[in-house]
């Protein structure tokens, strides 16, 4: 097999006396969506921090493409090809649609240390995000304020912005919270229209999108990776079942 | 489409009412008029400049009087050295040449902001309040204390620096000239926010998360940011120091600071001719109040407590409103 896109060695984090992190393996080979599934204060979120830099783990490795990032900044592993969307949407709430996908095409183009141009004018940025748009199916709002969206087209948005980055792998951080039915499918088909283009790490509570989605599974309970397979592996797992499937066997 | 020919229109009619002002001034014998005008655009300068770290990149900076002050001191020092003919450090000479001492100021205050910068963005919110504050004490009681540029009492600059062909002399000509700096200072604040690098300083103040996640290494943005700031206000200072042809420690107190933060929220904070109208409103104010009783404070602090309550977003927000409503 190919050397995986992400590849985490012995990922320890504590929070003072709570292990938020317990010597966490995990890979995401090219290609892959690899979920990663576990109650509410499993870690997952941590670990999506740890990975992007923004936390720093205390003991363990990361590494992208081969490539070890410890002690790397978040700024220089987006440089690498990894990007997020925030389970809490992040975005930025005074511009509109198309400035928030339009910036990160921007800093992803290299230096902002530009003074005169009128960036509003530049319309090959303006482009290239409306293509991102296009993809999660935001094109007709591009000149909406954030402010103005709905909570299912923040998480649309959400992702257009990582893919403006060009990621290599997606973080994704429970893309399908707060959303309904008919949200919760369309996000289902955009991301496994994705699947051709970029690895994921898709951490997701929605048990009907992991098994249409994922590849492979991993659970993880109490910052610990109890198991990790492909999508029947785990159905058929009986400390899965136990730990977290439980009594919710039902498929939504 | 009508606002945004209301706009341009409402900017060349306050451009032709500041260019025919002297005129004004003279017509109606009111002569104070001009130099209140005067000052109301280098502070107008200062705020502006203040606001863009502050209103645009949501960085509150207490200590901006330090770079204000600078700017008049490098003035005042150039033109200690020149009148006394002895070399500052031995090898720089004075000088009284604006075209020399204004960009002087800009670049000394400048490197002074890189340094104050380079530490304080090191922490944020009260930290980054607190540490500009020290900083700009920390200028204000060296100034005070040397004794061979005036200590106390400040410096004394008996002429106005010279500008070829013009006569400084005249305060009409001074007002010509800072009316010029300011236009050509809007100009280029006006293309830097709008630019690329003002896209991610506006980026920054709505959600450094974000920010970080799409990529942006903040530091080395905030840091140009605040040099840009800290140059506008040296630039004000030193068009102050020839404008009353006097540098004091008082330029730098945080009293100032505290001055140029009141005019950006009385004006609109994160506008870009907001802060050019709080130092209107706040010089008129001081001006007026200030001639009726000796507690002029008083009366401004309760203006501006309604200004912050009711007008959401200062005196431009306040007009834009009422402008609009009548439309």
């Amino acid at each position: 097999m190919s050397q995986p896109i992400l590849n985490v060695r012995g990922l320890v984090k504590r929070f003072g006396g709570l292990l938020a992190t317990d010597h966490v393996d995990i890979t995401v080979n090219p290609g892959e969506i690899h979920a990663l599934i576990g109650p509410n204060g499993a870690g997952k979120t941590t670990l999506i921090s740890q990975l992007m830099g923004e936390l720093k783990p205390n003991e363990g490795t990361i590494e992208i493409d081969g490539r070890t990032v410890d002690g790397m900044p978040t700024a220089r592993r987006v440089s690498l090809g990894l990007a997020r969307t925030f389970q809490i949407t992040c975005l930025l709430p005074d511009y509109t649609v198309r400035d928030n996908v339009a910036i990160a095409v921007q800093i992803r183009q290299g230096h902002s240390f530009r003074f005169w141009g009128d960036v509003r004018r530049e319309n090959a940025l303006a482009e290239e995000a409306s293509t991102y748009l296009g993809t999660v199916g935001l094109d007709g709002r591009a000149d909406e304020l954030v402010a103005n969206l709905s909570h299912g087209e923040q998480k649309q948005l959400e992702l257009a912005v990582a893919l403006a980055t060009k990621p290599r792998l997606l973080l994704l951080d429970e893309p399908m919270a707060g959303l309904g039915h008919v949200e919760s499918q369309q996000m289902i088909e955009i991301l496994s229209g994705l699947r051709s283009q970029v690895s994921m790490l898709l951490v997701e509570h929605d048990m009907e999108a992991v098994f249409a989605l994922a590849d492979r599974i991993s659970v993880l309970v109490y910052g610990r990776v109890i198991a990790t397979g492909t999508v029947d592996e785990i159905r058929d797992n009986p400390e899965v079942r136990t730990a977290y499937l439980g009594e919710g066997d039902e498929l939504c | 489409m009508e606002t945004s020919l209301k706009r341009p229109a409402l900017l060349i009619s306050v451009v032709i009412a500041l260019i025919a002002l002297p005129l004004i001034a003279d017509a109606t014998g009111y002569t104070a008029l001009m130099s209140l005008a005067t000052r109301v655009l280098i502070y107008g300068i200062a705020a502006a400049s203040l606001n863009f770290v502050l209103g645009y990149g949501g960085m509150v900076s207490f200590g901006h009087a330090a770079f204000f002050g600078i700017g008049g001191y490098v003035v005042g020092i150039l033109y200690q050295h020149y009148s006394l003919g002895e070399p500052l450090l031995g090898f720089i000479p004075g000088t009284n040449q604006l075209l020399i001492t204004v960009p002087a100021a800009i670049v000394v205050s400048g490197l002074m902001a890189a340094v104050i910068g380079a530490l304080s963005l090191r922490t944020g919110g009260v930290q980054f309040i607190m540490i500009t504050l020290a900083f700009a004490q920390m200028l204000f009681f060296l100034f005070v204390s040397l004794k061979t540029y005036g200590g106390d009492d400040g410096l004394i600059i008996r002429r106005a620096n010279e500008l070829p062909g013009l006569n400084m002399r005249d305060k009409q000509t001074v007002y010509y000239v800072c009316l010029a700096i300011t236009a050509l200072f809007f100009v280029i604040l006006w293309r830097i926010v709008n630019s690329r690098f003002g896209n991610v300083i506006v980026g920054l103040r709505q959600s450094e998360k974000r920010m970080a996640a799409i990529g942006l290494p903040a530091y080395r943005y905030k840091l140009m940011a605040f040099v840009i700031s800290g140059m506008g206000c040296g630039l004000a200072g030193a068009l102050m120091a020839n404008f009353l042809r006097f540098a004091s420690p008082d330029m730098l107190h945080w009293t100032k600071s505290g001055e140029l933060m009141v005019m950006v929220i009385l004006g609109g904070v994160g506008t870009l001719f907001g802060p050019l109208i709080g130092a209107a409103v706040f010089i008129v104010l001081e001006t007026l109040l200030a001639s009726w009783t000796e507690n002029w404070q008083l009366g401004l602090g309760l203006i501006l407590l309604f200004v912050v309550l009711y007008t959401q977003g200062g005196v431009q927000a306040l007009g834009a409103r009422l402008f609009g409503r009548r439309a």
